[in-house]
């Protein structure tokens, strides 16, 4: 799309979209077509000679069992982590919708977490489930009876880097339900009333099909951000670990590349990550704006 | 509401007050750790009352996470980031929708590819990139065997090292995060709404592209530029991967990434009061500037969806 009315010069469009290009091939499209390259070369680490290779380091990262298991947890990790930031985003807004007064300040103390980094929502969460000295993990202990140590056990960890992550993404989800719930016009709320739905038949029936959209919208949004930006809780709580039990697709492109060195199989990892958040992106343009709406 | 409902107001509020206690509780328990002594904090279970060792611990924390160089390199960066992408994001825009040349379409979808890839999914090939920026000079060089051409026309071998690193540099942490197209889709978005007739008016007075811009889009774009100054000075203070790539030398280490020196490990004494008190600092800065901006903040960040 372009403005009806234009301004005309010869060069100077050229010059205000330059920097933009300029940062743009060389940040992303040179390295994105140079992961790309490598994908398919078997390299020296040591600066050696590659070799074409085809689709060798695919087929080995997808025959590799550590490589399957990684996407197991990341899958389990997202899907938890969506769901329970999503749900309690959703419970904390609708509540905060009833109430009729101080929904600003209500705001305001629940805003907050959004500006905590991943990392730090590490640091806080594994002092709180720390083995010894954590308050939630001797909660866990004494009202569970369960045998709590996520420094040992892949299931407490992987519980434990779910709840750093979820925590932070609470808030976000909020503004968002926040925002969608304030659009939903009264008159309809009222009209369901008079008709004699009580609040939560009002809730389920219309609420919940006109925040569709937004549902939509912020669920993409936590499986990109489980994907990607919970990188920083995975190395400051577990680097991975125990016995990869928390070992989430980005921080292995981390480890295999950083670490390990192998850069194939780094690049092969990257190319396929970006091959899904661009899949997840073409799929939320086409139907975040039609399909997700009052259907039946 | 529509009709009086008591009992599910006084649960409403109930449950209201539950949730923000338990999305607070993270904070609030970790701020009471921040003022206790090492004993008290690693008793079991940690009293709630707090203590007076805030201060001490504050000191700990700032002198062992090397937190006076760190926060300046934080806030460098986070600075940069955000003037940066919007500066570079208001022209680009403003050059997609108020001109018309020949390859304004290839630059609108070659800009808007990047949306939504960040900078994770990319990580090996752009810290080579960072590493030496002209590597791929030095690449074409050795692809069109330039070296033997230069041999020819100069007569004897030309040895040709072509090195530019951003490494432990500034501009190595901003620029590659510099690079990436939603602000400019925005900003697309919003100059896309102004009234065509402020343009036409404009030009009618005789004024140029630069002074519709500075003296009409500029001013319109202020809740704008407000709310994305926020979204975008948490993304860049928050910054994990990128920094711990690219900076070895500890001058250059940003807060978020120094503060893992500060976390006691298995087998070290648990000065989990003074980890806790630099955490806290260094979330101070972007919890500050989201809480005193929220009106702009919750506008950009919803209308981020569209």
């Amino acid at each position: 799309m372009i403005k009806r009315s234009v301004f005309t010069s010869r060069t100077l469009p050229y010059l205000l979209i330059l920097p933009q290009i300029a940062i743009t091939l060389t940040f992303f499209y040179w390295p994105a077509f140079q992961g790309l390259m490598r994908s398919f070369m078997l390299s020296d680490p040591f600066g050696g000679r590659s070799k074409f290779v085809w689709f060798d380091n695919f087929i080995a990262l997808f025959t590799d069992p550590l490589y399957l298991k990684s996407i197991v947890t990341t899958c389990i990790f997202s899907a938890l982590v969506a769901f329970v930031s999503i749900s309690l985003g959703l419970f904390i807004a609708t509540m905060a919708n009833r109430a009729l007064k101080a929904k600003s300040v209500i705001r305001t103390l629940l805003i907050w977490p959004y500006a905590v980094a991943p990392a730090i929502s590490g640091i806080l969460w594994l002092f709180l489930l720390h083995p010894s000295y954590g308050v939630v993990s001797l909660a866990i202990k004494r009202w569970f009876g369960l045998d709590w140590n996520p420094l040992l056990k892949g299931t407490d960890a992987l519980f434990m880097v779910i709840m750093a992550s979820a925590w932070k993404e609470i808030s976000y989800n909020f503004v968002f339900f926040m925002a969608g719930l304030q659009a939903i016009p009264t008159s309809l709320i009222e009209a369901a009333a008079i008709d004699g739905a009580s609040p939560f038949r009002r809730f389920w029936t219309i609420t919940v099909p006109l925040l569709s959209p937004t549902l939509f919208f912020v669920t993409v949004m936590n499986i990109i951000y489980s994907f990607f930006d919970t990188f920083g809780v995975i190395h400051t709580m577990t680097q991975g670990g125990p016995g990869g039990a928390t070992n989430i697709l980005v921080y292995k492109v981390y480890q295999d590349g950083f670490i390990g060195l192998n850069l194939g199989s780094s690049s092969a990892q990257s190319v396929v990550l970006m091959t899904l958040i661009i899949t997840i992106t073409v799929l939320q343009f086409k139907y975040v704006e039609r399909k997700v709406q009052y259907v039946g | 509401m529509t009709e009086k409902t008591p009992i599910l107001d006084i649960l409403t509020y109930t449950l209201l007050i539950a949730g923000i206690l338990i999305v607070g509780f993270p904070i609030i328990y970790a701020v009471i750790a921040a003022t206790l002594p090492l004993e008290e904090v690693t008793r079991i279970p940690m009293p709630l009352i707090p203590g007076d060792q805030f201060l001490v611990n504050i000191k700990a924390a700032w002198i062992n996470g090397s937190l006076g160089t760190n926060l300046l390199n934080s806030f460098i960066m986070a600075t940069g980031i955000t003037i940066g992408k919007i500066a570079v994001s208001l022209l680009g825009a403003f050059s997609i929708v108020y001109f018309d040349y020949r390859f304004r379409t290839v630059a609108f979808v070659s800009v808007f590819c990047t949306l939504m890839l960040p900078v994770e999914v990319r990580i090996l090939p752009t810290y080579e990139m960072a590493a030496n920026l002209l590597g791929p000079l030095q690449g074409l060089w050795e692809l069109l065997r330039l070296d033997g051409v230069a041999r020819w026309i100069m007569g004897h071998d030309v040895e040709v090292s072509l090195q530019w690193s951003l490494l432990d540099s500034y501009t190595g942490l901003i620029m590659p995060l510099v690079a990436s197209a939603t602000c400019t889709f925005l900003f697309r978005q919003f100059f896309l709404t102004v009234p065509e007739e402020l343009c036409e008016a404009a030009k009618m007075d005789g004024a140029s592209a630069m002074t519709f811009f500075r003296k009409i889009l500029l001013p319109l774009s202020k809740t704008n530029i407000a709310a994305l100054v926020v979204i975008e000075f948490v993304y860049g203070w928050n910054q994990y991967l990128w920094p711990l790539l690219i900076t070895t030398n500890p001058k250059m280490m940003t807060a978020v990434i120094g503060l893992k020196h500060i976390i006691p490990a298995v087998d070290e004494i648990p000065y989990w009061n003074v980890a806790l008190a630099g955490a806290l600092i260094v979330m101070l800065p972007p919890v500050l500037v989201v809480l005193f901006m929220q009106q702009w903040f919750v506008k950009g960040l919803v209308e981020r969806e569209k």
